[in-house]
């Protein structure tokens, strides 16, 4: 009994040591003093990070990390991530931050923290700017095309009215000719589509009207970091009122920030 | 292992989805034999330019992949003004296919008839009418019988496509059932034996009018 008491107040001896040695370790200090941050981006996922005709990672992602470094006056190291190991290199210190589409939810909550949101996000309802629509509930009465089986189709069909005409098509393509065609005015689908089609026919693209299931994305960063944490949320802060991130997302989504982002 | 019981709460999706096909394939029925009918008239005794155009038709369907034809006309005509439903686009696709092939098909009937036998109706005495149907049409239907209803079970069978363009049919109840609770196996089972369902039934059909149309023959 007394060694397992003794055993475990070892033990919790050296955890509160770790503990407190990762807080006391300032990743904000460090990036000063090294004068460089290292910052995990996708290469793998257009148009938030990939490579480019000139073989140079592009991007929003690599747009933000940019913005960081440069605002923070420090040089700029580019870590190329998976969306699988993204949050590992964070635990590792082998980055100080993660921009690379990260999306929130309870178990990352646990595992890292994470800025106010930098970049949109969302399942919506898109469609031709002469349809006045606001809401779901403003949907009675019209059809929307939607890919069958897809988080979209299961949102609209729970939330709804009833008198919504839904017409599933196949797949992502299928509901983007209907759309392309004019055969349905409105659309549910996910920003990134719609700014394939603001791509393919900038004449044709269609506007945001609502949101269905908003998943904007955040900065990731090593838990307890609250300096860093404060400064990346002023900067972010920032951008938004200079109108920084709306550039970003015309360049790189085609659309505007949706009204209300970031608030 | 299997869970047929997942199925029940969608009864209503897939028995709307039942009706609907049963709708269409009654109706591109009636007017694809319609079609069928007139077209074959016109290649088996029609001038020459028409005759060309129905071939034309005949060829050009009877060449080209069913949901091509389908996707050029719910996708493709809207690019010059024609916009349609996805139901009238299905209805037209349908109507259209199953019409080609069925020129084709009756028009064999017809060069089945001998000259001889409407000439003879001509000597009988007979008008116009009374050989166009007794001497020409009647005889020449009861050749093709069985090779038509097969064609029309095939366009039934293949109406499982238009489920691509959002017509709410047999085959989209089953896609959407499976997207809902992952029950492929089960969906697609019940499905299957729907449509076989409906072919036999469409068979006993076409077999029942073909013993009222073909009645002459136990009169005999």
């Amino acid at each position: 009994m007394k060694r397992i008491v003794k055993l475990l107040s070892k033990s919790l001896f050296l955890t509160a040591c770790f503990v407190a040695a990762s807080v006391n370790a300032d990743v904000l200090q460090d990036i000063q003093e090294r004068n460089t941050i290292r910052i995990a981006v996708p290469q793998d996922f257009p148009p938030f990070g990939s490579i480019g005709t000139d073989l140079k990672p592009q991007g929003i992602d690599v747009d933000m990390a940019n913005y960081i470094a440069d605002q923070l006056d420090v040089k700029l190291e580019i870590v190329p991530v998976t969306s699988a190991n993204r949050i590992p290199y964070l635990q590792t210190k082998k980055v100080d931050l993660v921009i690379s589409s990260l999306g929130k939810n309870p178990e990352r909550e646990k595992a890292i923290d994470f800025s106010t949101p930098y970049a949109p996000f969302f399942l919506g309802v898109f469609g031709d700017k002469k349809v006045m629509v606001d809401d779901i509930a403003g949907l009675a009465g019209k059809t929307v095309g939607v890919t069958r089986g897809s988080v979209e189709d299961l949102e609209l069909e729970k939330n709804a009215p009833k008198s919504v005409n839904i017409r599933r098509f196949e797949d992502n393509n299928t509901t983007l000719t209907a759309y392309l065609s004019g055969q349905v005015s409105l659309i549910a689908t996910g920003n990134l589509v719609a700014t394939e089609i603001a791509k393919r026919q900038p004449s044709k693209a269609p506007e945001a009207k609502f949101m269905l299931k908003d998943s904007p994305c955040y900065i990731g960063m090593a838990e307890g970091e609250t300096a860093l944490q404060a400064k990346v949320n002023e900067l972010i802060q920032q951008a938004l009122a200079s109108g920084e991130l709306n550039k970003i997302s015309m360049k790189w989504l085609k659309a505007p920030l949706p009204k209300g982002f970031g608030a | 292992m299997l869970h047929f019981s997942d199925l029940f709460q969608y009864t209503d999706v897939f028995l709307s989805g039942l009706l609907t096909t049963v709708e269409l394939t009654l109706l591109t029925t009636i007017l694809g034999i319609a079609l069928g009918t007139c077209c074959a008239a016109i290649r088996q005794y029609g001038h020459t330019v028409s005759q060309r155009l129905v071939a034309v038709y005949v060829e050009l369907i009877r060449n080209t992949p069913f949901i091509v034809q389908l996707f050029f006309i719910f996708f493709g005509l809207p690019a010059i003004g024609l916009k349609l439903t996805p139901w009238q686009a299905s209805m037209i696709a349908l109507t259209i296919n199953l019409g080609a092939y069925s020129t084709e098909i009756i028009r064999a009937g017809l060069s089945s008839i001998p000259k001889g036998q409407i000439e003879a109706a001509k000597v009988l005495g007979m008008n116009f009418r009374q050989t166009l149907t007794r001497v020409i049409f009647t005889p020449a239907f009861e050749k093709i019988y069985p090779a038509l209803t097969s064609q029309c079970i095939i366009v039934m069978l293949g109406s499982a496509v238009i489920s691509q363009i959002s017509v709410e049919d047999l085959t989209y109840a089953a896609n959407l059932v499976q997207s809902r609770n992952f029950r492929a196996f089960e969906s697609y089972l019940v499905t299957a034996l729907l449509y076989l369902v409906l072919a036999i039934a469409l068979r006993f059909i076409f077999n029942q009018i073909g013993k009222r149309l073909f009645a002459y023959r136990e009169v005999r």
